[in-house]
């Protein structure tokens, strides 16, 4: 068995990407569906071992490198791009669809590169495909997809930075598990969290995602902060300073998705939330707090996609995304409604439901540890989700009031995709186990106590109480709420604005007065130089022979002295 | 004008009672079960209910007062 040469998953997702637009139209929703799965497939030939080795520069990269943690990502991002091709079966911007599946190849790139330089690579080459999803919107998208792009560089960047300075300074190439002692190791991180979405760039993530197709954010919101969640839960777990970054994370997308009124932006909000939540799990570093953030990475993917899948499904029979355009779509769009209420469900960690059994691992694992604070802030934070993404969404597109829209579901493959990942919730949700067996660390959890389930019952429908006695706080206005993007889209863009002003009046000041000098300079010379000048007018012999007399006088003078 | 059986006055308030029954229940269910508590707030009667409700109006209002300071029309960017 170990003498079978491995095919690596990732190259199998980016081949089948690139051979899309080769493909007449009638061929690709075949290939669509048939190259995630064969790259399931793969992912599951991985040996729990180093399985494909290359010499590159001096250095062995470990191309391939199995273990249950590579393996639940791997299985999820190739579900997801399955699903996520579904979706898109009618998206007829080929070049979308190929950027996506080489995005989702290289995450899966990501999860199983067992060396820092193999990581790097497919690192960067997730931001490229990531940015030609956004641009593929078309030019609505343009500005976000370039301010996107200049992020993910600047992550790149800090990402190279520390793995350059960690393998000058003696440290291993092989990827593994790093304590935070060193600044190149605080540069891996800082990058890595650039991706994850934490502050102070969260701003990106629900700058650029809403402006992709009805198509395109359902696989943008899988894959680049999963990735950073993955290299966190191998690279940094126990950092305690992680646990501080997730719970800003998750107060952040709540109160920014309270104020917002596109209903894709509130789903962008909520993704850093919900990453929030991992991070913070990643920072508690105890085998069930990094087992809760595993399976909640795995659910989110699957209820995010989901969420954003009926989202997308209203935006492409309706054309429009803001709340306050939208309501009362239940009437014609039901099956969209159901599965948007069952994603929203999921992601408020509501009983039967995926969410519900890995929320509750992060939050019982702060018990077990004793962060009082944390858990009651992680508690409020659930309630907190229930409020933004678990009513807010579907109340404001579905219910709300009657906006006189009357769209039909969409066609079929959305609704297959719509149905199957609501189904993955509901199956997760109720057995718990066939997730746990997936997980990194033996589970020793059980998540349906009576205890447990009534005080989740109680805590989000008493927040659901709150959301529509407090409904009038919450009507939608046309507006956005600034964020620290604002430093780059305003500030610098009125500084750069200014420069030029100021380079411009400076360039002026300074040719009016060198014209000025220039111009002097001139009447000088034609003053003395000039027709009538002292030195250029002729002179009568008579004064050339005073002057000399006076010359000779002064000469014989001096000489009887 | 709108006949969808959902959105008549008499559903709306038929869904509200069944709602506060509900809510209800999931309260008194505390007096029948027993809680594990990590710490001491949480072993309160009806934790979940008060601190769940108490979080949603802080966060609501807080959010009110950031986007009072901070919300601008979503044409902002786009000159």
């Amino acid at each position: 068995m170990t003498t079978d040469i491995i095919i690596p998953p990732a190259v199998v997702l980016i081949l089948g990407g690139l051979l899309l637009p080769l493909l007449p139209q009638r061929v690709r929703p075949v290939l669509l569906l048939i190259v995630p799965v064969l790259t399931l497939y793969c992912v599951w030939q991985v040996p729990d071992a180093a399985a494909l080795k290359v010499a590159f520069l001096g250095n062995e990269l470990v191309l391939v490198k199995g273990d249950a943690l590579s393996r639940l990502f791997g299985t999820v991002f190739s579900l997801m791009a399955f699903a996520g091709g579904l979706f898109a079966l009618r998206q007829d911007r080929v070049v979308e669809l190929t950027a996506a599946f080489c995005y989702a190849g290289s995450a899966i790139g990501v999860v199983f590169a067992g060396d820092l330089i193999t990581l790097f690579i497919f690192w960067e080459m997730m931001a490229i495909a990531s940015t030609l999803v956004v641009w593929s919107a078309g030019r609505s998208a343009r500005g976000a997809g370039l301010r996107y792009g200049a992020i993910h560089a600047l992550g790149g960047v800090l990402l190279m930075a520390g793995v350059a300075g960690e393998l000058a300074s003696g440290g291993a190439l092989a990827f593994g598990r790093m304590t935070l002692d060193s600044v190149p190791r605080y540069l891996m991180l800082a990058g890595i969290l650039v991706n994850a979405g934490a502050p102070p760039l969260s701003a990106w993530l629900p700058d650029a995602y809403p402006e992709a197709t009805w198509s395109g954010m359902v696989f943008l919101s899988a894959f680049t902060t999963k990735t950073a969640v993955y290299v966190l839960l191998r690279g940094f777990p126990g950092a305690e300073i992680l646990v501080y970054i997730g719970l800003y994370m998750v107060f952040y997308g709540i109160v920014y998705a309270i104020l917002e009124n596109d209903m894709r932006r509130i789903l962008a909000y909520s993704i850093v939330n919900q990453v929030g939540f991992m991070v913070i799990g990643i920072g508690i570093g105890t085998e069930m707090a990094l087992n809760g953030a595993a399976a909640h990475a795995f659910a989110h993917i699957i209820y995010k996609a989901l969420l954003l899948m009926s989202a997308g499904s209203v935006l492409y029979m309706t054309g429009k995304r803001k709340c306050t355009d939208l309501g009362g779509l239940f009437r014609t769009m039901p099956l969209t409604t159901i599965c948007g209420i069952i994603g929203a469900l999921s992601i408020s960690a509501f009983p039967l439901t995926s969410g519900f059994v890995s929320k509750s691992m992060i939050s019982d694992a702060a018990g077990q540890q004793h962060l009082a604070i944390v858990w009651y802030l992680l508690a409020a934070a659930s309630a907190g989700v229930f409020l933004h993404a678990g009513i807010k969404f579907p109340w404001f597109v579905f219910f709300q009031r009657d906006s006189g829209l009357r769209p039909p579901d969409p066609p079929w493959n959305m609704r297959a995709a719509m149905v199957l990942f609501s189904a993955l919730c509901l199956l997760f949700g109720i057995a718990p186990h066939l997730l746990y067996r997936l997980l990194p660390y033996p589970v020793d959890f059980v998540p349906y106590t009576p205890g447990h389930v009534v005080f989740q019952l109680q805590l989000l429908l008493f927040s659901g109480l709150a959301f529509f006695l407090m409904l009038g706080w919450l009507k939608r206005t046309l507006t956005i709420t600034l964020d620290t993007d604002w430093f780059y889209r305003r500030l610098g863009v009125t500084l750069a604005r200014r420069l030029d002003q100021w380079t411009e009046s400076g360039w002026n000041w300074a040719a009016h007065v060198t014209a000025r000098a220039a111009r002097a300079a001139v009447r000088q010379v034609e003053r003395y130089h000039g027709p009538e000048g002292v030195l250029a007018r002729t002179w009568p012999t008579g004064s050339m022979a005073f002057w000399a007399t006076v010359m000779l006088a002064a000469y014989l003078i001096l000489s009887y002295w | 004008m709108d006949d969808n059986w959902l959105v008549r006055a008499s559903t709306i308030k038929l869904l509200w009672v069944i709602f506060a029954i509900i809510l209800a229940a999931t309260v008194l269910a505390d007096l029948f079960i027993h809680q594990h508590p990590f710490f001491t707030l949480d072993g309160t009667f009806g934790f979940g209910a008060w601190f769940g409700f108490l979080s949603c109006v802080i966060l609501i209002a807080f959010a009110k007062a950031l986007g009072s300071v901070l919300k601008r029309p979503d044409t902002y960017y786009d000159d």
